[in-house]
C-alpha cells in the first residue's frame, strides 16, 4: 500500500509531466486561459490517463513484451512484438479519447464548446503516450502500480495546468507589455516554474 | 443557366497552381498564423530537441515529409473517413509515415537516428501534425492541402532552428558541432579570457524562455497579433 501511494506522490511532484518533462504542452498553453476550461480539460487528462496507463500495462505485459505470448501456447514463447508497442499503444489512447469526447459532447456541451479543437488533440497530448512509455520503461511489478503511476501523472498534469490557468486570470490586471501579452508572458511564467519544480528532482521519497 | 455553370467549371479548373490565395496558404504559417507561436501546435518537441542544430534541422526535415504526406493522404480520404473514428485513422496514418521515417533515417543515416530516436517516435504525438489534420485537411483539396503543410511545417522549422542556434551557441559554444568560442576542454579562444558557457541554455526551462522571447520580438514587429490579455 505504502508503495503505491509513494509511486502516486512521486508522479505529482517529482516525475510532474509538465514540469521535469515538458509533456503535453501544447493543450496546456492553449486551453489556460481560465480555470474553469483548465479544471475541464485536466480532469479529462486524469480519466484518459488513469484508463490507459492499465490498459496499455496489460498489452505490454500479456501481448507486446519478449515471451508475453507464452500463456497462449508454449510455440509463442519466442515472440517479441515490441516493435508493435507505438501503434497499440496509441491505438489505445484514440479509442478512449473518442470515448470521451462522446460523453462530454453528450453531458457537458458548454465545456465542449469550450474545450473546441483541444479535446480531440488529447490523443495526440504528450503525456498521454508519455505516460504510457514511462509506464514501460520503467517496468512497474503489478497494474495496481501501473494504476496509481497513472493517476499521479494526471493528478500533476491537472495541479500545473490549474495553477497556470489562476496565474493567468490574475495577470490579466498586470501591466504586461503589449506584445508579450497571452502566450508570451505564459511561456515565461511556465520556465520559471519549471525551475522552481526541479528542486523536487533531488528528492527520494 | 446551365452555360454559366460551365464557365464556373472552367474557371476553376484553370485556377493556376501558385494562385494569391495559394501562395498565402504557404506564406501565413510563417509569421501571421506561425504553428509555435502563434496558433501553439507542436510545443514538446520544440523544446526537447532544441539543444542541438542538426537535430533540430533532422527532426524539421522528418516533420516536413510526414505532414506532406499525412495532409494529402487524409486530404484524398476526406470523403470516406466517417466522422466518429477520424482520430483514429489520421493517428494509423501518423504513426505508419513515423515508422516509415524511422527506418529510413535507420538505413541511411544510423547516427543521426540513433541521436534522435525518441524523438522521431515523438512525431506521432506532435500536435502540430494532428492539428494541421484536422483543422485543414479534413475539408480541403489535395493541392492546397500540400501547400498548407509545406507552409506549416517552414513556419516550425524556422522557430525550431532559431531555438537551437540560440541554445547550442550559448549553452555548449558550437555552432553545428563545430567549437566557435575556441576550445572549452583546452581553454583557448575566448575561453582563455573567462569566457564561460551558460550551462542554464541547456536545460528545458530556458527553451520556454526562449520561445516567449521570440512571440515577444514578433509581436512587436507584427502588432496584430497581439492578444487583449
Amino acid at each position: 500500500m505504502q508503495d503505491l501511494v509513494n509511486i502516486f506522490v512521486k508522479a505529482i511532484f517529482i516525475d510532474n509531466m509538465i514540469f521535469a518533462y515538458f509533456l503535453g504542452m501544447c493543450s496546456y498553453l492553449a486551453v489556460s486561459k481560465t480555470v474553469k476550461t483548465g479544471v475541464g480539460l485536466g480532469a479529462a487528462v486524469i480519466f484518459v490517463l488513469g484508463v490507459t496507463v492499465p490498459v496499455n500495462y496489460l498489452l505490454e505485459n500479456y501481448v507486446l513484451k519478449e515471451g508475453a505470448l507464452a500463456w497462449l501456447s508454449e510455440d509463442l514463447a519466442g515472440v517479441d512484438l515490441s516493435f508493435l508497442s507505438f501503434i497499440m499503444f496509441i491505438a489505445v489512447i484514440a479509442s478512449m479519447v473518442q470515448l470521451v469526447e462522446m460523453i462530454v459532447e453528450k453531458f457537458a456541451p458548454a465545456l465542449y464548446g469550450a474545450l473546441g479543437i483541444f479535446l480531440p488533440l488529447i490523443a495526440v497530448n504528450c503525456s498521454i503516450l508519455g505516460g504510457a512509455l514511462f509506464m514501460q520503461e520503467r517496468q512497474y511489478a503489478t497494474i495496481a502500480e501501473a494504476t496509481s503511476f497513472g493517476l499521479g501523472s494526471g493528478v500533476g498534469w491537472f495541479l500545473a495546468i490549474v495553477a497556470i490557468a489562476a496565474i493567468r486570470e490574475k495577470i490579466r490586471y498586470s501591466n504586461v507589455p503589449a506584445p508579450l501579452r497571452g502566450l508570451g508572458i505564459t511561456f515565461i511564467i511556465t520556465g520559471l516554474m519549471g525551475i522552481a519544480f526541479m528542486s523536487f528532482m533531488g528528492i527520494e521519497l | 443557366m446551365s452555360t454559366e455553370t460551365a464557365e464556373v467549371a472552367v474557371k476553376k479548373a484553370s485556377e493556376p497552381l501558385f494562385s494569391k490565395k495559394n501562395k498565402k496558404l504557404l506564406s501565413d504559417p510563417l509569421d501571421d498564423s506561425n504553428p509555435i507561436t502563434v496558433q501553439v501546435l507542436g510545443i514538446c518537441s520544440a523544446l526537447a530537441i532544441t539543444v542541438q542544430v542538426k537535430q533540430a534541422v533532422v527532426m524539421s526535415l522528418s516533420v516536413l515529409f510526414v505532414m506532406i504526406m499525412g495532409n494529402l493522404t487524409i486530404s484524398l480520404l476526406r470523403n470516406s473517413i466517417p466522422d466518429r473514428i477520424r482520430i483514429i485513422v489520421q493517428l494509423v496514418v501518423v504513426a505508419s509515415l513515423v515508422i516509415l521515417v524511422d527506418q529510413v533515417l535507420k538505413a541511411f543515416v544510423y547516427d543521426v537516428s540513433k541521436a534522435l530516436s525518441v524523438f522521431v517516435g515523438l512525431i506521432i504525438t506532435n500536435c502540430i501534425i494532428m492539428g494541421r489534420l484536422e483543422a485543414f485537411a479534413l475539408g480541403n483539396k489535395p493541392w492546397p492541402s500540400i501547400l498548407d503543410a509545406i507552409g506549416n511545417a517552414m513556419g516550425y522549422a524556422w522557430i525550431l532552428i532559431a531555438v537551437s542556434v540560440i541554445r547550442e551557441i550559448f549553452g555548449s559554444g558550437k555552432f553545428f558541432g563545430f567549437e566557435i568560442f575556441g576550445s572549452a576542454a583546452e581553454g583557448t579562444g575566448l575561453y582563455s579570457i573567462g569566457f564561460m558557457n551558460n550551462n542554464f541554455m541547456i536545460l528545458p526551462p530556458m527553451a520556454l524562455v526562449i520561445v516567449g522571447i521570440i512571440i515577444w520580438i514578433q509581436r512587436s514587429k507584427n502588432t496584430k497579433l497581439i492578444e487583449e490579455n
